[in-house]
């Protein structure tokens, strides 16, 4: 039954997709974060997708998964501001904040929706599918 | 004598298998939209039709003499890596990723309501030789 597949494919990408909203969530919630005790600021994550191959011997060219291949930090310098006062300022006084940007991450999150979306929406059409055929000759 | 009643329903089993595959496959093209460098593959369906019936001279076939090869045919009955083709990329991306949504959704449910007409064309058949055996 190669229709049943499709929910492997399609639950693979959305697996995919949380992940990259997870990694955005967390990105988003340390936007305002300062360097630690350790001096490193937070650095903005971003996830790389693979195709995996799937079916029952994991090489079906026509059943194309998708997973998390790595998941990479952004090494750019973070926002630095003046403010001598900040218990975290350096002996210069400046005050380094992680390198997220919050624009790029809202822009991240929509585009992640969306593609969640039209996996689930792939998998309700193949399941009415499924279902119909069930009912066949009845 | 049973596989004459058959008859009829087999080219239609063969063509919703068909579907199915094809289903599935733009389904992985819509879950690697977002994934650097997939290339989109679609069905030629008429093509895969054919071979799959024995009308017409099948497409050459790709041999796995090594273990290593990705299998030609996918499946028993099913389409054969032959008849898939690259889809044109109409605008191009910068990760070489060739998934255009739009065309992949109309795909997709044009597929849907093709799948649904051979299961009805498929219904009716069974309606119509269970009728005939009634007789009534």
């Amino acid at each position: 039954m190669s229709m049943m597949n499709i929910f492997n494919v399609s639950g693979s990408a959305a697996s995919a997709q949380s992940q990259r909203l997870n990694v955005v969530a967390s990105n988003l919630a340390n936007a305002d974060t300062v360097a630690g005790p350790n001096g490193q600021a937070y650095k903005a994550r971003q996830v790389t997708f693979q195709t995996q191959l799937m079916g029952a011997n994991g090489n079906d060219p026509t059943a194309a998964g998708v997973r998390v291949s790595n998941i990479s930090e952004d090494q750019s310098v973070g926002r630095r501001v003046h403010d001598p006062k900040h218990p975290s300022a350096d002996a210069d006084g400046y005050v380094t904040y992680s390198n997220v940007n919050a624009v790029e991450e809202m822009v991240n999150m929509i585009s992640a929706s969306r593609s969640y979306q039209n996996n689930v929406e792939v998998m309700n059409t193949a399941k009415s599918l499924l279902l119909k055929t069930l009912q066949l000759g009845q | 004598m049973l596989n004459r009643l058959t008859d009829a329903l087999d080219f239609q089993a063969r063509a919703l298998n068909l579907r199915s595959e094809r289903q599935r496959l733009i389904a992985s093209n819509i879950a690697n939209a977002d994934t650097p460098g997939y290339v989109a593959r679609d069905l030629n369906f008429a093509q895969a039709l054919r071979d799959a019936t024995g009308a017409g001279q099948p497409a050459a076939r790709l041999a796995a003499s090594q273990p290593g090869h990705i299998g030609a045919a996918a499946a028993a009955g099913g389409a054969s890596v032959s008849t898939l083709q690259y889809a044109m990329p109409s605008q191009t991306n910068l990760d070489r990723n060739t998934v255009d949504m739009d065309r992949e959704r109309a795909s997709f449910v044009d597929n849907t309501v093709k799948y649904e007409a051979t299961l009805r064309f498929i219904g009716a058949n069974v309606k119509t030789t269970l009728s005939a055996i009634t007789g009534q």
